[in-house]
């Protein structure tokens, strides 16, 4: 009731929120729409859009919110698409019972677990350390399973996993790319409003907390250690649901997901939006897949143009969109 | 295991190490004095690599394509240091990340459009082709030893260099207190591009050492950085020493878990098995190496004491 009552007396939503939720209908409309009326190829696009704006808005957590600079996230992406192609590989060639399935829910529940169990690990080593070297140590233990899956040559090694057929689930086909669409799209929205009830709470207040001044909260009697370690291993579960996303849209299963170049993708996403904005991600997601799909289009040396771009956003945009947004609002506001 | 195998395998890590130490050495310098993070390092890499490969088929040289390549890479580095990377002294460590990803990104389609997506192989000549025999039984080619010499030659200097010269003190003056240097007088801005441009004359050098063996080719340096950031992670980041004996250390024992593992693993399990496992394992071993001392000591093992 209260709530109810807060809300009604509340000022008028702010400019951001209604951008967000125009940008979040657009994501909800317009693939659809640009599918059905015969461009396959864009709904490809948006679906790798909106599965990366979910792993970004994972790996917000812990860099926009928590402050860690996280360099291994597409580690989990990797680990997530393999929860996919592995137990698939062994239901199709035999070998490894316990796991060849093409149960859907199987690969899922492996996906989250592995990922988090990763991010339990690896959090609970790389949090000993602060600043660059939790930075190289997060990029190191993402590029140690990077090679790990390399080495491992019954599923490819190098080359990848090939595998058509996708995790199965009852009353959906995944096969539908429009199926596939709105279950990457739903996803979103609940990472989103994981991430936000996170935020409001006290445990998400506290990872705030830590972020701007450790040593504050340290002396007021908060362990931040244990509050970073859980965010980093919520953060690792979700992005490891992402990377079962995105082992069931490509079908191809290659380490080349789990490069740390993928991770470094992964951060500027959320830079470019601007990190501990909620919906940051989504843009910097946005502004990255669609701005590499046009300068693809232009020259094939793309990535020359899209380093220069990156170079100059850090040294002059500060803040990402969101941030020129809010520069933007509380200008408009000045009377 | 014969010892004779077991001495070549022990020259092959010695060298990667060696090839380690010329590559943290400079993000060691840049690291300890500026402050600064440069993922960008292993670009520098290739170019020596690509500059050198050039300049052996122009020149039909390669010791004086290695003589002309080691200062034409650090140019680049100084180059790069002045157009974007001196913009970002005065921001965080992530801003260095963010903006040395997008100058990986550029060089190396750089790299691609000026040289070719292929990549080039350095022909060596006869006298660095042929083999050495330094023991009895045991036969080393040559251009590994000249890698190894090479190496420790370039790590000597730099110990000369860092502890013996009055560019040294000014290097260890600023790594330890940097705005008091700067107020000393002393001009940290070519400071900071001179400490940059060895750091790249250091990554350049081994990557020329590396293309004959290795040929150069694009993103060769993406891959090494990484070993390289365990190296100075495990070392104590901003510690020399650290790098150096850290280097040695990695090379040493990359090289043979990737020779020996399977034949330990074959002691304590299945044929099959091990053959699956120990591939893998021996990829992970220096980082699982790095996970125990880091969680003993998340220092490192030798850290930079000024800091």
């Amino acid at each position: 009731m209260s709530e109810t009552k807060l809300k009604n007396n509340s000022k008028p939503r702010p400019l951001s929120f209604w951008i967000n939720a125009i940008l979040l209908l657009l994501l909800a409309v317009v693939p659809p729409i640009l599918f059905i009326t015969g461009q396959p190829f864009w709904l490809d696009v948006f679906t790798r859009l909106v599965i990366l704006a979910l792993a970004a808005t994972a790996l917000n957590l812990v860099l926009g919110y928590g402050g860690l600079v996280s360099f291994g996230h597409a580690a989990y992406l990797g680990l997530g698409a393999y929860a996919v192609g592995i137990p698939t590989y062994h239901a199709l060639y035999g070998g490894m019972d316990a796991i060849a399935s093409f149960n859907g829910f199987l690969h899922l529940g492996l996906a989250v677990l592995v990922s988090a169990l990763f991010a339990l690990l690896t959090g609970a080593i790389s949090l000993r350390t602060r600043g660059v070297n939790f930075i190289m140590i997060t990029m190191a233990f993402g590029q140690m399973i990077f090679y790990a899956i390399v080495a491992l040559e019954n599923y490819g090694g190098d080359d990848g996993l090939t595998i058509d057929v996708r995790s199965e689930f009852p009353l959906i086909s995944l096969d539908n790319p429009l199926t596939l669409y709105g279950l990457c799209y739903l996803s979103l929205l609940m990472a989103l409003f994981i991430v936000y009830k996170i935020t409001r709470s006290r445990f998400g207040l506290t990872l705030q907390g830590a972020r701007s001044n450790e040593e504050r909260m340290r002396s007021l009697g908060v362990n931040c250690y244990r509050y970073q370690l859980v965010a980093i291993v919520i953060s690792g579960a979700i992005c490891g649901y992402a990377g079962f996303l995105l082992g069931n849209f490509s079908t191809f299963i290659s380490p080349e997901m789990m490069d740390w170049t993928r991770s470094g993708e992964l951060m500027f996403m959320v830079i470019l939006g601007g990190a501990a904005f909620l919906c940051g991600p989504i843009f910097g997601a946005a502004a990255f897949i669609l701005l590499e799909e046009v300068l693809r289009d232009v020259t094939i040396h793309w990535h020359l143009p899209f380093g220069l771009l990156l170079i100059l956003s850090v040294l002059f945009f500060r803040g990402g969109l969101s941030g020129a947004l809010d520069r933007l609002r509380s200008q408009g506001d000045k009377p | 295991m014969e010892a004779s195998l077991l001495l070549i395998q022990l020259l092959n890590g010695l060298q990667l190490g060696i090839l380690l130490f010329l590559l943290s050495a400079g993000l060691t310098l840049t690291f300890g004095i500026m402050d600064f993070v440069n993922l960008a390092h292993g670009s520098l890499y290739m170019l020596g690599a690509f500059i050198c490969a050039s300049l052996t088929q122009l020149t039909g040289s390669f010791a004086l394509a290695a003589l002309l390549a080691v200062p034409l890479t650090a140019l680049c580095g100084l180059l790069i240091e002045m157009v974007v990377i001196r913009q970002l002294y005065s921001r965080n460590h992530l801003d260095h990340v963010l903006a040395t990803f997008g100058l990986i990104l550029c060089l190396d389609t750089i790299a691609e459009i000026v040289w070719s997506p292929a990549g080039i192989a350095i022909a060596l000549p006869d006298i660095l082709n042929g083999q050495l025999e330094v023991l009895p039984g045991v036969v080393v080619p040559v251009f590994r030893l000249l890698i190894i010499a090479v190496g420790l030659l370039a790590a000597a200097g730099l110990y000369l260099l860092v502890n013996h010269t009055k560019l040294g003190m000014l290097i260890r003056a600023g790594a330890s207190n940097r705005t008091m240097v700067g107020a000393l007088g002393v001009d940290i801005k070519t400071l900071f591009s001179g400490v940059f441009a060895i750091g790249a004359a250091l990554a350049g050098l081994a990557g020329l050492l590396v293309a004959p063996i290795a040929e150069a080719s694009i993103g060769m340096g993406n891959e090494i950085i990484i070993t390289a950031f365990v190296v100075i992670i495990i070392g104590g980041i901003g510690s020399m020493k650290g790098a150096f004996i850290a280097a040695l250390l990695i090379g040493l024992i990359d090289t043979l878990g990737r020779s020996y593992l399977d034949d330990i693993f074959k002691l304590i399990m299945s044929n099959e098995a091990a053959e699956t496992a120990a591939p893998a394992i021996s990829a992970m071993l220096i980082y699982l190496m790095m996970a125990v001392i880091l969680a003993i000591r998340p220092q490192g093992l030798f850290p930079a004491s000024s800091r």
